[in-house]
């Protein structure tokens, strides 16, 4: 009984352990393009720092043969429009203009990202106030305030960038308590609270790991533009005009355009190359953080099962094929509503393979049959189902087989030709029915556009039929549903409106996925028999898409059982419960819990905590 | 030895209402309850019925309004966050869905290790307590290098069990711990929760929504409605023979897996029905 829980799929799970030891540092060495770019931005940061080192001429240092001269001569890169070493300027330009930035970015990441973590973990008045400055500065013009500023305190660099700082501040504390509060109401913040850690840690192991990843991503784009903003006041000639810097650079360059095109290439060039790399350093260093990069490998190892899986049908088809002959046998006389036959269904992956879900199964419907297709979660009972009206989700499709439904293959026909079809013929009712109205338009609109569309209904008959079918499935108050909103009514009540708009257009085949499995067992009973009543009185074939055997019990005819994408056995809902063959038929109704399954009575234990008590 | 672990008298829980003239709305309405120690009391209830917010209440993740928990004689409804943190060793949590309650970024190991951790246990001490802890759950000792990820919903409930067993408490509350499993591993969790409770002796206050889970696992059953307890007693009379209507609509409403009795059920629900 124990050994599936003990052994989960296995290259799976050695694939993400191995990538999870693996340290930051070496997922983050896999990434090329973050390699590179850290490479690069390393360069650039050593050579400013160490700019001493790489040229003897000073940034400063005027000498009139060196105006606008070419590269070469000892000017690794020309010279300007004042004869100084271009080369020279660039690398203690970039000390001032990295520098300047880091600024920026400190003061707004630690400004921003303290009060956005306090303001989204203890809320409270802290976080109006907060909110409210944030509101402040993201409406304040930026370049507007540092023009103003400049005006007050002078043109010192560095006051500029403080203050951008504080103005970029404002987003990044909105990204971190937005993100903190999601957090903050997830489960297992709750369970870390009720395991007794206090909030500096809970913060710490658990909001923290969360935040990071856009909080980098963030801080880099925010270090981008922190640079890209300085040298755009200095490029108007707003900055401090004493040091060198790439924008002061750009001006000059600029200014001389038609004389030395070369000198506007270099510091744009730097500027450039430098943002883009603070950018995709920080985009993979968010995958390394994310460890998504496994996701790739447990896909493929998927697919790998599939495929196993896959061979296995052929030696597990001869017991599926004799269940299947005897069952159709006792619809021998009429032919059947919908027949699936040998129906593979598959994803197609990123690496080009197929994974296949679905093994080549095969179902018949009967008119005025209710057929339960069961099975546990990943069994592929609901694919079946979708794969029926060709609803599957994007990448999926059927690969191989047969729908036939009245003399057509449904797997073959164009969109069109089953557009018609859905909803007139073939209808569905879902497992969540909130998600499946759409919340910005009436219960009643949503009710009268199929019914125009399909049986051709002017506005008036199409509202008289809908408040018929309200009152059909058991709503009290049908005037007040067909006005209400989709949020203004109870799950149970959007379950009966969406059954209404199932049947709306008679159709003949009815498919519902676990149409019961959000709601109450009170309202469940009810949803039941209002099913029941209305394939009686259609005489529809219904497809019942369940994992609950009391649902199957209540309402089903016939019943198939599926695992791992097959049918493993089927027979009659009247004696499946007590004959069944395969054992996987056996394993699902010895879990069941029957009434007769009840706790023995309380019996005081007479040993105290941690201790062992005999049975 | 039958004075209760946790004794529960008159709690009333309102949450404030939104906007600034709004009635508060009150999720518990004086209730009371008891669970002695290695007992599991199931609390049965559909939802909006106040069940999980009863056990939010005794966790103090939910405001008392009024009345008392008592935790062996000790109310602890009035405490302050400091002492309610000492209280952890003595009171846990499983929660229903098992995908959200663990961290995804955690390894089990890690996830196994936080409550031992903010009870300051030495490092060698965890590991052996979570070795420990992975047998009692029936897991491999190499899970605590993986992810949640690596695990299916039975296993991911069963980290989560164990991470709520790790300091030894006397009491767990149980929050629909199995509804999000798929059906064979519903009966295994279980299973494993009543071997627990044997074991160590652990009590359970186990809140569900379904009636054949709560007569499997409970010693007595209290069912709420509208945020009160509206039926209790032990399991074998509460759920053979209720006597408040709302109980027996429920236990009538419940599908038998079973064709012929559950024909039989419908037809007397349906003529209860009819009769009203």
């Amino acid at each position: 009984m124990t050994a599936p829980v003990l052994t989960p799929a296995p290259g799976a799970v050695d694939a993400a352990a191995n990538n999870h030891s693996a340290s930051l540092a070496r997922r983050f060495a896999k990434d090329p393009i973050g390699m590179a770019a850290l490479i690069f931005l390393s360069i650039v940061v050593l050579a400013c720092a160490f700019a001493p080192l790489l040229t003897t001429n000073a940034p400063d240092k005027a000498v009139l043969g060196n105006i606008l001269a070419d590269p070469g001569n000892g000017l690794l890169l020309g010279g300007d429009s004042a004869g100084r070493d271009v080369f020279s300027r660039l690398l203690y330009g970039g000390q001032f203009s990295l520098l300047g930035a880091l600024l920026a970015l400190s003061i707004a990441v630690v400004l921003g990202g303290v009060s956005g973590l306090v303001a989204g973990y203890f809320g409270k008045w802290f976080d109006t106030l907060s909110s409210a400055a944030a509101a402040i500065l993201m409406a304040l013009p930026g370049m507007v305030v540092l023009l103003a500023a400049r005006s007050v305190l002078g043109s010192s660099a560095w006051w500029a960038m403080s203050i951008f700082g504080v103005l970029l501040s404002a987003s990044v504390f909105r990204l971190v308590r937005q993100t903190v509060q999601n957090v903050r109401n997830e489960l297992y913040v709750d369970a870390a609270r009720v395991a007794g850690l206090s909030d500096a840690r809970i913060i710490f192991r658990h909001v923290l790991r969360v935040v990071r990843a856009p909080f980098i991503i963030q801080a880099a784009s925010i270090g981008s533009v922190a640079i890209a903003i300085q040298a755009g006041l200095e490029f108007l000639g707003l900055g401090d005009m004493t040091i060198p810097t790439w924008g002061s650079m750009l001006n000059d360059g600029f200014a001389r355009i038609y004389q030395q095109p070369l000198l506007v290439i270099w510091p744009a060039l730097m500027i450039a190359l430098v943002c883009l790399s603070l950018t995709l350093i920080a985009n993979s260093v968010r995958d390394a953080l994310e460890n998504t990069g496994s996701r790739h490998r447990t896909r493929r190892t998927r697919t790998g099962r599939g495929a196993a899986a896959k061979t296995t049908t052929h030696s597990s088809n001869p017991t599926v094929a004799p269940a299947a002959a005897q069952n159709t046998g006792t619809h021998n006389s009429e032919t059947p509503l919908l027949s699936v036959r040998n129906l593979h269904v598959g994803y197609h992956q990123a690496d080009g393979s197929t994974t296949h879900i679905v093994h080549g199964i095969n179902l018949d419907v009967h008119a005025g049959e209710v057929l339960g297709l069961i099975g546990e979660s990943g069994s592929g009972k609901t694919q079946t189902a979708f794969s029926i009206m060709r609803l599957l989700p994007a990448g999926g499709a059927i690969t191989d087989g047969q729908v036939l439904w009245g003399g057509r293959n449904l797997a073959e026909l164009s969109e069109r030709e089953l557009t018609a079809l859905r909803g007139k013929e073939i209808a569905y009712i879902p497992q969540e029915p909130m998600s499946n109205l759409d919340p910005s338009f009436t219960i009643g609109s949503q009710l009268v556009e199929p019914m125009r569309l399909h049986l051709g209904l002017n506005k008036a008959d199409a509202k008289t039929r809908a408040l018929d079918l309200l009152t059909r499935v058991g709503i009290v108050n049908p005037e007040r549903v067909y006005s209400s909103y989709p949020h203004q009514v109870s799950g149970g009540m959007a379950q009966r409106v969406l059954i209404a708009g199932a049947i709306s257009c008679n159709p003949r085949l009815l498919i519902a996925d676990e149409p019961t499995t959000a709601l109450d067992v009170t309202v469940q009973a009810e949803i039941l028999d209002l099913l029941r009543s209305i394939q009686q009185e259609h005489g529809m074939g219904v497809i019942m898409v369940t994992h609950n055997f009391g649902v199957v019990a209540d309402i089903c005819d016939r019943v198939a059982v599926m695992r791992n994408g097959e049918i493993v056995e089927t027979g009659p809902a009247s004696t499946i419960f007590s004959e069944h063959t395969h054992p996987y038929t056996t394993q699902l109704f010895d879990a069941i819990l029957t009434p007769d399954n009840i706790r023995e009575p309380y019996r005081a234990p007479n040993t105290m905590k941690g201790e062992v008590t005999t049975p | 030895m039958n004075t209760p672990l946790l004794d529960i008298r008159n709690l009333v829980v309102d949450y404030p209402g939104k906007g600034l003239r709004a009635q508060p709305f009150r999720a518990l309405d004086s209730v009371s309850i008891d669970v002695r120690p290695g007992e599991c009391v199931g609390l049965v209830g559909e939802s909006g019925s106040g069940k999980t917010t009863l056990g939010r209440a005794v966790l103090g993740l939910a405001p008392v309004t009024r009345g008392a928990i008592d935790f062996k004689g000790q109310n602890i409804s009035v405490l302050s966050t400091r002492e309610r943190r000492r209280l952890s060793s003595d009171i846990q949590v499983v929660f229903q869905d098992p995908y959200t309650s663990l961290n995804p970024s955690m390894t089990i190991g890690e996830i196994l290790a936080e409550p031992l951790i903010a009870q300051h246990t030495a490092q060698s001490a965890a590991r052996k307590r979570i070795a420990e802890l992975l047998d009692q759950v029936k897991l491999p000792s190499d899970a605590v290098k993986r992810l949640p990820r690596d695990f299916s919903g039975g296993q991911r409930q069963r980290i989560a069990i164990a991470r709520a067993l790790a300091l030894r408490p006397q009491l767990v509350i149980c929050d629909e711990p199995v509804s999000a499993l798929d059906l064979s591993t519903q009966a295994r969790v279980l299973d494993l929760f009543t071997e627990i409770q044997r074991d160590t002796g652990v009590a359970y206050l186990f809140i569900t929504h379904d009636l054949d889970v709560v007569r499997y696992v409970s010693h007595r059953v209290a069912v709420m409605y509208h945020g009160k307890i509206v039926e209790r007693g032990d399991t074998a009379q509460v759920t053979t023979a209720p006597t408040h209507p709302y109980t027996q609509r429920l236990w009538m409403a419940a599908p038998i897996a079973e064709p012929v009795a559950q024909r039989e059920r419908r037809e007397r629900r349906l003529a209860m029905a009819a009769d009203l």
